[in-house]
């Protein structure tokens, strides 16, 4: 039995390709030793801090994958002079794990006093505090109800405790999130296809935009909510943003062109 | 030991201790309570710097825009807020760029200046000064100027 060697392969040569668990990719101008921290190559600048996020972990050689998929890599602003790039596998799942930061849909389940509780898709179910509410206040309580819709963000969340999450920022504004309208339609799509919309220069959302008016809320942990003016152009609206996953954009452009035509 | 601490303790609690015996005491207190903490015997580990942070969210990697969105003016609040969202975070790339356009030119600045500390240092001259420059301002031929008016010494 040949023992398949993984290889500690030069993170640089990865980036792009797929990646599977238990790989392990070097670091170019990783530090050997505390005396070395300031290790100035030829034209080189210092190291900096590097961000390794989703899907890799830090190992002593290097990173260490914990998901398949392709590596990405995203080089820094240079905002401080070479602070480190970032590294993190893109994945595919739809099953969503709270994160701490995360922008989420949730659907209020239940009333328990001071908190609500809050389904977001995870194993566990959100708590939510009455008084996370902009201006909310012990004696004004937010008009939430069972079955209602909550955009939020998380403020704990890890493996060992209960996720946690709030309506309000750190200054204490709502900034769009709280209690979503009551009309609209609530999908669930996989996580992959969020960030894809999310991107910075998202084609497909420009386009749709220039269908018909409408609104819609993306949650991080693969929920949409859409609503358009009548619910025909809403369900239009779902379809598209649903199919686009699995759709060429040639295939796409053929969509919105029939649809146009109406 | 305990029936030192005992003593020790209500020795402690009476009034009318000398402070030098209280701080004996107190200091014999703390070396036993000190001396019942337990701790490693190993040797001091040294922590490697790590330049690495781990980061379990997607945000910062992708740079993802605001999750509420609307188009075509369906909901004017969340198209300022999608607005101010977004740019905040392109704020944060470009802190460095203070190329602000002027709008006056520097050479006007510097003529203004010129003339601006003229204009003020008149402001505090003394009344005789500023009728002598007056003088000098209306007639463009300069007039010898008064010699101002001294004490003078009475002769003899």
């Amino acid at each position: 039995m040949a023992a398949a060697e993984t290889g500690a392969l030069p993170t640089e040569e990865r980036v792009g390709q797929v990646v599977l668990p238990g790989d392990v990719l070097l670091l170019p101008s990783h530090p050997e030793a505390d005396g070395e921290r300031l290790w100035l190559g030829p034209g080189a600048a210092l190291p900096g801090r590097l961000v390794c996020g989703p899907g890799l972990r830090s190992c002593g050689a290097g990173l260490l994958v914990t998901k398949c998929g392709l590596l990405r890599h995203r080089q820094s602003g240079g905002a401080g002079g070479g602070s480190g790039g970032a590294y993190w596998v893109d994945s595919q799942q739809k099953r969503y794990v709270p994160v701490k930061g995360d922008h989420v849909i949730g659907i209020v389940t239940l009333k328990a006093g001071d908190i609500f509780k809050v389904d977001v898709g995870g194993s566990e179910q959100a708590s939510l505090s009455y008084l996370a509410f902009e201006g909310a206040t012990k004696r004004n309580r937010p008009n939430v109800q069972v079955g209602d819709l909550i955009y939020g963000q998380f403020v704990v969340a890890n493996k060992d405790m209960e996720p946690e999450m709030v309506c309000i920022d750190s200054s204490g504004r709502a900034n769009g999130m709280g209690v979503i309208g009551h009309e609209g339609l609530l999908f669930k799509v996989s996580l992959g296809l969020i960030r894809k919309l999310l991107a910075p220069n998202c084609e497909i959302i420009q386009e749709l935009g220039q269908l018909y008016p409408f609104e819609v809320v993306f949650g991080m942990n693969g929920r949409i909510w859409v609503k358009a003016k009548t619910i025909q152009q809403t369900l239009i609206v779902a379809n598209i943003l649903e199919a686009c996953e699995h759709m060429t954009p040639e295939q796409r452009t053929q969509a919105f062109a029939k649809l146009s035509e109406r | 030991m305990q029936k030192n601490l005992c003593a020790c303790f209500f020795q402690f609690m009476q009034r009318g201790l000398d402070s030098e015996t209280k701080k004996q005491l107190e200091e014999e207190e703390k070396k036993i309570i000190s001396e019942e903490h337990w701790y490693l015997d190993l040797p001091e580990l040294k922590e490697k710097e790590s330049f690495i942070i781990e980061e379990r969210s997607f945000m910062p990697c992708e740079d993802l825009l605001y999750g509420r969105m609307s188009f075509k003016g369906f909901n004017p609040e969340i198209e300022k807020l999608m607005i101010q969202m977004n740019s905040r975070y392109k704020k944060e790339e470009i802190e460095a760029d203070d190329t602000a356009e002027a709008d006056v030119s520097d050479e006007e600045m510097a003529r203004r200046y010129e003339t601006l500390v003229g204009t003020i240092g008149k402001k505090f001259l003394k009344k005789r000064d500023q009728r002598v420059l007056q003088d000098e301002d209306e007639n463009s031929n300069m007039r010898p100027s008064k010699a101002k008016k001294m004490f003078l010494k009475p002769q003899d």
